[in-house]
């Protein structure tokens, strides 16, 4: 078989963007990078359809490279992905649900994120249908024997968390199957962004993921930026990834925390909460939000670092250095806590590979994948960290590459701070005018590598706009690892993935 | 864990002195609730949190509420794990047409006398989202809402003034 590389590069049609490939490809082509893709070469990273196309990203690891390949489909039907390659299903599923296009021989029939309750059914197809009286109930997937029994858990969880539901099928405590449902929080955001300015679409990209806002208004802003052929400031970059730092920082403590207190360590939960809570208060002092929510706009940034923040930074690092280091000992001392980390929920290296799992999922199963290195983005590219691997893949393994990181978030941040280059803070705006392009980025959140991929028409507005949050690789891989385990550490084993509900359901 | 313990001790709270309640709140609160509720649930407040579509931004926010700075739980504020045990729902979100069910659910299984709280843009009046094929365009649209609390997220501290409104009016 040809290799991922050879067929790609054979259906390249035209100049190639920078920083990522683009091709056309006809059905047969399509089925051939399927193929490839299921056959374990290359990683999906995301799927995608507009009304009478689907889109496909896949990263050649070979070549660091991101292909971005396109079929059209007069026919409303497309060659199913998901028939050789399991990660693809609940992505065609969406492009069935939302664009009406059909993936021929998928395995898969069941509608994802479509209840049955929109106005619309196919709304961003290019004739949308009234939706149908009632749809058949949902139907998960068969567990049966003796002395299996099923709980069903959500939409409205007993936390403060967000929506979705849980199909849980236990013999005894052991769970034998867990099947998520998902889409409860479907706003249709990509619907609106397709005609959106770019304003109005910076604005609704910064809340796919409240969480993650920075890394996605960076995506957004990279991804515009590549579409107009215009880059931002050196000032306004570096800036951009101080914001981004501060973010990765924020989450992690809360998530560390968040992980030893689903084993009743509320101990540990209020010192990270702490900790968090001085980073968002130096959010708030330096760029005017406590999540930075719409500092960065595509063209630059919207604050300015003043002088005096840098000591207040330099504050907030001196005191993560100095209490984190005991909170880490805390951890490791207290052997009740790690009785339940240690060998729980094992993300097997070759299912975390074959998902393209990102961030700390990925990392704690062997998968080094950080878009910061892989495929280096200003101002990274210029600064020095590490990339912490572990192959234990337990709720532990993904805890300590989090503990990693907040290191070398600390050191970055140090580095930004050191060699933060003077400048303007946005192009001059008559270069953010109208022009017709297409952009891709990806930007490594917290969580993993965030997808975004837009196509600007002549007026300046988003004529499409696809978001891909790392979550939808991560999903499918917690049903994976709670497998064996018994149920009361499925909330470890869901904080320590802690995948996004409303990035997944957009 | 014995040295933290100690260092705790000798750097006393961090929690920081209540916000006053948010007087625009207390006044139309007063107004729509009329002293119907007073003194029906003695000072205390249990909360069932119901995420209808937001971006979890308020969630995140919520969550700070507990910390030590703002520690709600001294005001004798707790989040419950059951509707069946909550006197205040706080909703956030624009309510997807996907969430409104567990929503209308989640409130009919809240028992009187019961309050929702709007938190947040989206669940004010849909925020950025409104006009989507998906959503219901705010927490009016599904429920009847006592009290909103804008911001995007709202700040702790504001969600903090906007509840200890609603305990001066009602507990």
């Amino acid at each position: 078989m040809a290799t991922l590389t050879e067929i790609l590069s054979a259906a390249t049609s035209g100049e190639t963007p920078r920083g990522w490939r683009r091709a056309v490809v006809d059905a047969e082509g399509w089925s051939r990078v399927a193929a490839a893709l299921g056959a374990g070469e290359g990683t999906l990273m995301g799927l995608w359809g507009e009304p009478a196309a689907v889109f496909m990203a896949v990263l050649d690891e070979s070549e660091s490279a991101v292909w971005i390949l396109s079929l059209n489909c007069p026919e409303g039907s497309f060659p199913s992905v998901g028939r050789v390659h399991a990660p693809a299903q609940r992505l065609e599923r969406t492009i069935r649900d939302l664009f009406g296009l059909q993936p021929v021989d998928a395995p898969d029939r069941r509608p994802w994120l479509d209840h049955g309750r929109w106005e619309l059914a196919q709304p961003l197809a290019a004739a949308p249908q009234a939706p149908a009286a009632e749809m058949p109930p949902y139907a998960f997937l068969a567990a049966e024997g003796p002395n299996l029994h099923r709980i069903p858990v959500g939409p409205v969880h007993a936390g403060i968390i967000e929506p979705g539901h849980f199909r849980f099928t236990v013999n005894g405590e052991a769970v034998v199957r867990l099947e998520e449902r998902l889409g409860y929080v479907h706003k249709g955001i990509e619907g609106l962004m397709t005609g959106a300015g770019l304003e109005r679409a910076a604005r609704l990209a910064a809340r796919v993921s409240g969480d993650s806002t920075v890394a996605y208004s960076f995506a957004f802003a990279r991804a515009v930026e590549a579409a107009l052929g215009i880059e931002a400031p050196t000032r306004a970059v570096w800036l951009r990834a101080l914001m981004a730092e501060l973010e990765r920082l924020a989450n992690h403590f809360g998530d560390i925390g968040a992980i030893a207190n689903d084993a009743s360590f509320s101990l540990m939960l209020a010192h990270c909460s702490v900790l968090r809570e001085r980073v968002l208060r130096v959010a708030e002092t330096c760029f005017g939000h406590r999540l930075m929510m719409d500092r960065i706009q595509p063209g630059g940034v919207t604050h300015d670092l003043q002088a005096d923040h840098q000591g207040v930074i330099r504050g907030l690092i001196d005191e993560a250095r100095r209490r984190f280091p005991h909170l880490v000992e805390l951890y490791e001392q207290t052997a009740s806590l790690k009785d339940r980390t240690v060998g729980t929920g094992h993300l097997n290296p070759a299912l975390a590979r074959r998902f393209g799992a990102g961030g700390f999922v990925g990392r704690a199963s062997g998968r080094g994948f950080d878009c910061r290195r892989s495929l280096a983005y200003a101002p990274y590219d210029e600064l020095l960290f590490g990339a912490p691997i572990v192959h234990r893949g337990d709720v532990n393994a993904r805890l300590w590459v989090r503990v990693v990181e907040v290191g070398q978030s600390l050191g970055l941040i140090d580095q930004i701070l050191d060699g933060l280059p003077e400048g303007a803070l946005t192009v001059d705006s008559n270069r953010l005018s109208a022009a017709a392009g297409e952009g891709l980025a990806l930007v490594e959140g917290f969580r993993g590598d965030i997808l975004v991929w837009v196509r600007l028409g002549e007026d300046g507005t988003v004529e499409r706009c696809h978001l891909r949050d790392p979550s939808w690789f991560q999903w499918p891989l917690l049903e994976a690892v709670i497998d064996n385990n018994i149920i009361a550490d499925f909330p470890l084993c869901n904080k320590s993935f802690n995948c996004s509900y409303s990035g997944h359901d957009l | 864990m014995r040295k933290l313990f100690f260092e705790s001790l000798f750097r006393g709270p961090l929690t920081e002195p209540a916000p006053p309640a948010d007087a625009g709140q207390l006044a139309e609160l007063a107004e729509r609730l009329k002293g119907a509720a007073q003194r029906r649930i003695g000072r205390s407040l249990s909360i069932r949190q119901v995420d209808a579509g937001s971006c979890n931004g308020c969630e995140l926010e919520i969550h700070a509420m507990n910390n030590p700075f703002y520690d709600l739980e001294r005001f004798g504020i707790r989040f419950v794990a059951s509707p069946r045990h909550a006197d205040v729902l706080l909703v956030t979100g624009p309510v997807t047409r996907n969430m409104k069910e567990a929503l209308e659910r989640t409130y009919a299984a809240t028992p009187g006398p019961k309050w929702v709280v709007a938190t947040g843009d989206c669940a004010a009046d849909g925020g950025c989202f409104a006009g989507s094929y998906a959503v219901c365009g705010g927490v009016a649209a599904v429920l009847p809402v006592d009290l909103v609390i804008p911001g995007c997220p709202p700040t702790p501290e504001k969600m903090l003034a906007g509840l200890l409104a609603l305990l001066e009016t009602v507990a």
